[in-house]
């Protein structure tokens, strides 16, 4: 029988929840790596028991883990980010010319083919690539030095790169996505960039449609639908059915399209799942109701799935990692809050129960399904 | 004093959060030949317990964490020159180097 095993990275720790393929019955093992801020962790699809982490402090800095026996034992590999050259200098919040500094590692993605190749994505927003199991690492620096590199600025939460989708139908193409710069594609394997943000219309930023500067928050993406890739902007809900080349929006009938999350049901390429939240000023659900909306349409018509859910006095917020489906028959659907719950749905988000409650402030949630 | 091919033992406290890291109780003995200096305490750390590389200092510049201090003998040694010498009390093992994780925060 199938086994789930969620990686959940928090403000203060790590936490390894499994369950048979029944998803009704959870073991919670953890804390791994107490008191340090695991921002993601992610399982090789090669090898599900060699386990990646992003572990740090601010007193200590960025450490890199890597098990090797799906999260029972770890060791600390490389942590050396060194940007490529010159490092140069990006916008600051003021506008002023601001060097470019490793802070942390945001999100991390395991090569489709390769266990030892693993690529990070960092704050300052940078793309590195190691191809000796996280031992050393090596700057993408094709991104960064995109022509428009000295132009991005960072949002609220710092200029990170936090999304990298590597495209299972061409080993060339990646796509990454960066606060507050905006989506990036590459066809040649990271040597040269292009941005993908046409179509994306930002308030914030002086011109609503430049090239880049639109705060795009995730971005998702079907692994038999390659082309078609899903956003949670800042506010927008988005989608694109050319490989990022131009973006629609799919917002549709959602009570709010600020969010942070977005996903994909593992079996349905057009059935989709955000977390609304209500503004950018207030991270929590409108009118304190949790509540998980389902496009089954690929966007623009969205049912809320509440059942499990709370409906009152509820103000957490679901950041952009922490939405992970899982491939069993009956898809499984997860995510994790701020305030500590890790939601769990065994039926493609019809009904949720709390795997656990009383977690640290949840950053990401990541789902391996196994033999 | 050492010269510079003595070898001294030399105790060091860590942060509990560094010690869970390195899988060590918190105050390590480390053999050190030659000076005794911040930069050969760390060194002969580091070497010992790799995993602690970038923790204390920049692993790309080498300087101290901003959040990280060292204490010796009642004193603050944070700012000496990493090349100084480290009082002679650590030297001689009868006090400890600490690393320590500055408060922070509420």
């Amino acid at each position: 029988m199938s086994r789930v095993r969620l990686l959940v990275g928090t403000k203060k720790g790590a936490f390894i929840l499994t369950a048979d393929g029944a998803r009704k019955d959870w073991n919670v093992s953890g804390p791994h790596f107490a008191g340090w801020e695991i921002y993601h962790l992610k399982g090789s699809p090669v090898d599900p028991n060699r386990i990646y982490a992003s572990q740090s402090s601010g007193w200590f800095g960025q450490v890199m883990q890597r098990s090797d026996n799906g999260g029972e034992t770890w060791a600390a590999v490389g942590n050396k980010f060194a940007y490529d050259g010159e490092a140069g200098t990006h916008q600051w919040y003021d506008g002023t010319a601001h060097p470019w500094e490793f802070k942390r590692v945001w999100h991390i993605e395991p090569s489709l083919t390769d266990p030892d190749t693993v690529y990070a994505g960092i704050e300052d927003a940078a793309l590195f690539k190691s191809n000796d199991a996280g031992a050393s690492w090596q700057e993408v620096s094709g991104l960064r030095k995109h022509g428009s590199g000295p132009a991005w600025q960072p949002g609220a939460g710092g200029m990170c790169l936090h999304s990298i989708i590597l495209d299972p139908a061409d080993p060339l193409r990646m796509y990454i996505a960066i606060s507050a710069a905006g989506a990036f594609r590459t066809d040649d394997g990271g040597a040269s960039w292009k941005p993908i943000n046409k179509g994306l219309h930002s308030l914030y930023i002086p011109n609503p449609t430049a090239e880049v500067g639109h705060c795009v928050h995730h971005i998702a993406m079907h692994p038999e639908r390659p082309g078609t890739l899903f956003m949670q902007k800042h506010w927008d809900v988005m989608r694109s059915d050319d490989s990022g080349d131009n973006w629609t929006e799919i917002s549709g009938d959602l009570p709010t399209d600020f969010g942070f999350v977005i996903d994909v049901h593992a079996h349905e390429p057009e059935t989709l799942y955000v977390v609304p939240i209500k503004s950018d000023g207030e991270h929590f659900p409108p009118d304190g109701r949790l509540r998980v909306y389902r496009s089954r349409a690929g966007g623009h018509e969205w049912e809320p799935l509440s059942s499990g859910l709370p409906q009152s006095n509820c103000y957490v917020n679901v950041l952009r990692d922490a939405m992970t489906t899982d491939s069993l028959d009956e898809c499984g659907v997860y995510f994790g809050t701020t305030g500590g719950q890790v939601y769990a749905s065994a039926d493609s988000g019809d009904t949720w129960n709390a795997i656990v409650r009383d977690l640290p402030a949840v950053f990401s949630v990541e789902a391996q399904t196994l033999p | 004093m050492t010269s510079a091919s003595s070898t001294a033992r030399v105790r060091v406290e860590l942060p509990s959060s560094l010690c869970r890291l390195a899988c060590i109780d918190c105050e390590v003995t480390l053999k050190i030949t030659g000076p005794i200096t911040q930069l050969s305490v760390l060194d002969a750390l580091e070497a010992r317990y790799p995993m602690l590389q970038g923790t204390i200092r920049d692993p790309l510049t080498n300087l101290r964490r901003p959040f990280i201090r060292f204490f010796a003998c009642g004193e603050d040694l944070s700012h000496l020159p990493p090349s100084d010498p480290l009082p002679q009390p650590v030297v001689e093992g009868a006090q400890p180097f600490l690393i320590i994780g500055a408060i922070a925060g509420g």
